[in-house]
């Protein structure tokens, strides 16, 4: 039980390391820019025209 | 800290938050967007990056930005972004940090027709986000929807954040896109003005029932750093904190249910004092 308490007290640790380790995987792998790419010109398709 | 104080923390935080990531004035008044380095970076909550103002990326517009591309892969930086600010925040983000939930929450205040915690058939409707998230932005942008070209689909079809936040202040300010808008644009209006008027007498009908965002953030809200504690030996059983919970939530879900936005007004209401915000 006190296992079980203390992980779920520390499971937000876990998820946040996994968190950078994925923004780095990301990151490594180009998604950042595809990212960018989308987000810097205008998105006709979230505006209702494309 | 006084109780008016108290009472308006979060409306001040959201009203903050969103001039904070809304604040490139120079795209309000030109009718173009933001095109900085910023935008590399997602931010927490359902925010158009076609907003003029915008200085971040939408998770859930880079999510489907990544998996649009014609190789499909495991989109690990949208996903990073979402892990970190879910094991941290939780649905927090939603109570908090959200442009599209401090909309619904102004509507909500405005003193007309009986309010409503929820919808009928909530028990079943709840889980209309679940089936967006995986239909629409997942499956929907990778493979459906656009024949040869792939779409993203949530933000195509049902978005209400992006018609408000993006498309009518763009299309006010850019004669040339207004001149382009028809039957989809109309259609995205539609629902945002259904779900802007349900907003009124329902609480946040798009964050209960049809928000991908918080159907992602409401999975990590069991184990998320921030979370409403309760001092179960100090509670006197008023039952104060459910009649104010305005998701309607009982006493042992508030905080660890996937519907719960910590927006704190158990808290506030609590005479025994007995929920805080802790680790």
């Amino acid at each position: 039980m006190g296992f079980l308490k203390i992980y779920r007290q520390k499971a937000w640790l876990l998820g946040t390391a996994l968190g950078f380790a994925f923004l780095g995987l990301g990151a490594a792998r180009g998604q950042l820019e595809i990212v960018w790419k989308k987000a810097v010109m205008i998105c006709l398709e979230c505006i209702g025209i494309g | 800290m006084g109780e008016t104080m108290r009472k308006n923390l979060r409306l001040k935080v959201q009203i903050f938050y969103t001039i904070l990531t809304n604040g490139y004035v120079y795209g309000f008044l030109n009718g173009k967007i933001y095109q900085g380095n910023l935008k590399y970076a997602c931010v927490p909550g359902l925010n158009c990056y076609s907003c003029p103002g915008a200085v971040g990326s939408c998770p859930i517009g880079a999510l489907q930005a990544v998996l649009n591309q014609r190789s499909v892969q495991i989109p690990f930086g949208v996903l990073g972004f979402l892990f970190v600010f879910g094991s941290i925040l939780g649905r927090f983000v939603c109570g908090w940090l959200c442009p599209f939930g401090l909309v619904q929450d102004l509507l909500h205040g405005i003193p007309l027709f009986q309010k409503r915690k929820r919808l009928p058939f909530h028990s079943v409707l709840k889980y209309g986000k679940y089936m967006v998230l995986i239909f629409l932005v997942c499956i929907g942008s990778a493979f459906l929807f656009g024949g040869f070209a792939k779409v993203p689909a949530f933000c195509k079809y049902l978005c209400p954040s992006g018609t408000l936040f993006g498309a009518l202040p763009l299309l006010t300010g850019n004669k040339l896109l207004r001149s382009q808008a028809g039957g989809l644009f109309f259609w995205k209006l539609g629902i945002l003005l259904v779900l802007l008027t349900l907003s009124v007498k329902i609480y946040r009908p798009f964050c209960q029932y049809l928000c991908p965002l918080g159907a992602v953030y409401g999975w990590f809200n069991r184990f998320s750093l921030v979370q409403i504690h309760w001092e179960e030996e100090q509670c006197i059983s008023c039952h104060a904190c459910e009649d104010a919970c305005p998701a309607g939530l009982s006493l042992k879900e508030i905080s660890r249910s996937s519907e719960c936005i910590r927006c704190g007004r158990c808290i506030r209401v609590c005479p025994a004092e007995c929920l805080h915000f802790r680790k």
